[in-house]
């Protein structure tokens, strides 16, 4: 890896902020790279479509936000189909196809995952959807350790809530797997 | 595994950790966007170490209590945005004619007025030098990245000292909302300057505005030993009103002296392939990162490009510029205002009409790609 560009997209409270700065952190407290994360303030972060933009990289990184992403994800149809045409060509887009339905002529390699169905059927809790999430990104980009996922996590979040956090990491790993094999 | 020195913070973040460095102990400001996450986090981290924080009720009484602060032997700062940033004048101005030391953070946002509160903007580039009424002399840097925004922070404090004086960190929504890695410097790793007290005794008298041979006025922490004036009327040297012709000469070129003659002490900046350059980029704060961003990206086609980033705003390095852009065919200013900068690149340079300006003033973060459609522009090659 010598760069990846990311950006996270859906709506204010599904906590695509908050995964992007996990991954960010993971890469430069546990894994000694570069990373810049950065987000448009607005009335986007109380509904509406909410994007994130995050850079990690072996080299330093100047310019701080990402024009074409070379990793996409979109949770809601509206950051879909607002984000969609920005991914670089052949890039990773993922999506929940719980909230996408997803367009066939975009060049990306598109991924639908049921992250949320997972999370719900397995956890009962919908606040770890954003971790699920990163769990696919992470299976599949082998951008940062999932240990080291979790090592922010434990400085992050109280105790109590990190073994279900770990369950809904392991969920979108698992999916990422099913899906490359 | 995880260094304990390593952080992966926000600017306004990295802004406290700077602060904190440099033995900031009083901080009382209005929170505003961009920059609120400075207050948030002092409100709980100045306290554990034994400081002072006090939300205000605006931005003038946030100015007027760190002065205050600061006369009785405090380190402090305030940090604000544009329209904060306006109220505070008035009393800035205090504290350019009183000679407090204290430190105002402006994190500039889009204005004038509200203006865009969310989005990035460098508009505040000319308030910073003039935002306060009078002739005056003022010191104003700026940073565009976690490294130097801690590192600009701590020298702001230590400027601040050095020549009592207000200095204006002048940073952008951009650098202070993004996250990036900040690798906190160990104690003693970067000079701090301390206040320079008088050695005068309690009982004898104490003369606040008499400088020492080397020019620098000790303080005495107000409301300790020693009974002293101040004042924003000129003054004698016991702090009180005078309208003695010599002395009001002399103390308006005293203020703007002790800066103006020390310009080589307070610039900074930093400067990537400059030595062959025939295109020198000229820009600072956030508009730094996009400019380094083409930099790096045309070199490695072999042209010819070189950027200057200048951290130390105010006192303008006008020298500085007049040497680094000697020999280039064009000067192209990148900044996110009309030009605020770029008018005074024209005054410092040979010949101004080499001096271009890539901008954006829509509330976006300027791209590579805008600056490089001026460059296309400027060498000929179309839009």
């Amino acid at each position: 890896m010598e760069r990846c560009r990311l950006v996270f997209s859906g709506s204010g409270g599904q906590g695509v902020i908050t995964a992007a700065i996990i991954l960010a952190e993971a890469a430069v407290l546990y894994e000694n790279l570069m990373a810049v994360q950065s987000q448009v303030y607005g009335p986007a972060a109380r509904g509406g479509a909410t994007r994130t933009d995050v850079i990690i990289s072996e080299s330093n990184i100047n310019y701080p936000k990402v024009i074409q992403p070379n990793v996409l994800v979109c949770l809601t149809q509206e950051a879909y189909n607002k984000f969609y045409p920005i991914i670089r060509p052949g890039g990773l887009l993922i999506t929940d196809n719980r909230f996408v339905k997803i367009q066939r002529k975009v060049d990306a390699q598109q991924k639908e995952l049921p992250m949320y169905r997972r999370v719900m059927e397995s956890i009962g809790k919908p606040i770890v959807f954003n971790i699920c999430m990163l769990g696919a990104v992470v299976g599949l980009t082998k951008l940062v350790k999932p240990e080291s996922i979790m090592e922010v996590l434990k400085e992050r979040i109280p105790q109590g809530f990190l073994k279900m956090n770990r369950e809904a990491l392991d969920l979108g790993l698992q999916m990422a797997e099913s899906i490359t094999n | 595994m995880k260094k304990e020195n390593i952080k992966f913070i926000q600017g306004n973040e990295a802004c406290v950790e700077g602060a904190l460095y440099a033995g900031l102990d009083f901080f009382a400001g209005y929170p505003i966007t961009p920059s609120t996450e400075i207050a948030e986090l002092l409100s709980y981290r100045l306290p554990q170490k034994g400081g002072k924080f006090i939300q205000m009720e605006d931005e003038i009484a946030s100015m007027c209590a760190i002065i205050g602060a600061s006369l009785t032997g405090s380190k402090v700062m305030t940090a604000t945005s544009g329209p904060g940033f306006s109220l505070m004048q008035e009393a800035l101005g205090y504290a350019v004619m009183a000679e407090i030391p204290c430190v105002v953070v402006d994190v500039q946002r889009g204005g004038p007025s509200t203006g865009i509160p969310t989005h990035v903007s460098q508009g505040d580039v000319n308030q910073a030098r003039w935002g306060t009424h009078g002739d005056h002399a003022i010191v104003t840097i700026t940073a565009s990245n976690h490294q130097d925004v801690f590192k600009t922070t701590v020298d702001a404090f230590n400027i601040s000292e050095t020549y009592r004086t207000p200095v204006i960190l002048l940073y952008d929504e951009v650098v202070g909302h993004m996250r990036e890695r900040l690798v906190v410097p160990k104690k003693g790793e970067l000079p701090l300057v301390q206040r320079l007290r008088t050695s005068v005794k309690e009982g004898v008298d104490y003369h606040p505005y008499l400088p020492r041979e080397d020019g620098r006025l000790p303080m005495s922490d107000f409301g300790a030993v020693h009974r002293y004036n101040v004042t924003g009327l000129f003054h004698d040297m016991w702090g009180f009103p005078s309208d003695n012709p010599d002395i009001v000469h002399g103390l308006l070129r005293h203020l703007v002296d002790k800066i103006q003659n020390n310009v080589n002490e307070i610039t900074r900046y930093r400067e990537y392939h400059l030595k062959d350059a025939d295109i020198v980029l000229v820009s600072y704060g956030s508009s730094a990162r996009s400019a380094n961003h083409v930099v790096v990206s045309r070199r490695s086609r072999g042209e010819k490009l070189g950027i200057l980033e200048l951290q130390t705003l105010w006192p303008f390095p006008y020298d500085l510029i007049r040497e680094k852009c000697a020999n280039a065919k064009y000067v192209v200013v990148v900044e996110m205002n009309m030009g605020q900068i770029m008018e005074e690149v024209r005054k410092a340079v040979d010949r101004p009409e080499k001096v271009f300006l890539a901008n954006r003033i829509d509330g976006s973060f300027i791209t590579p790609t805008d600056i490089r459609s001026i460059l296309r522009l400027i060498q000929g090659k179309g839009v």
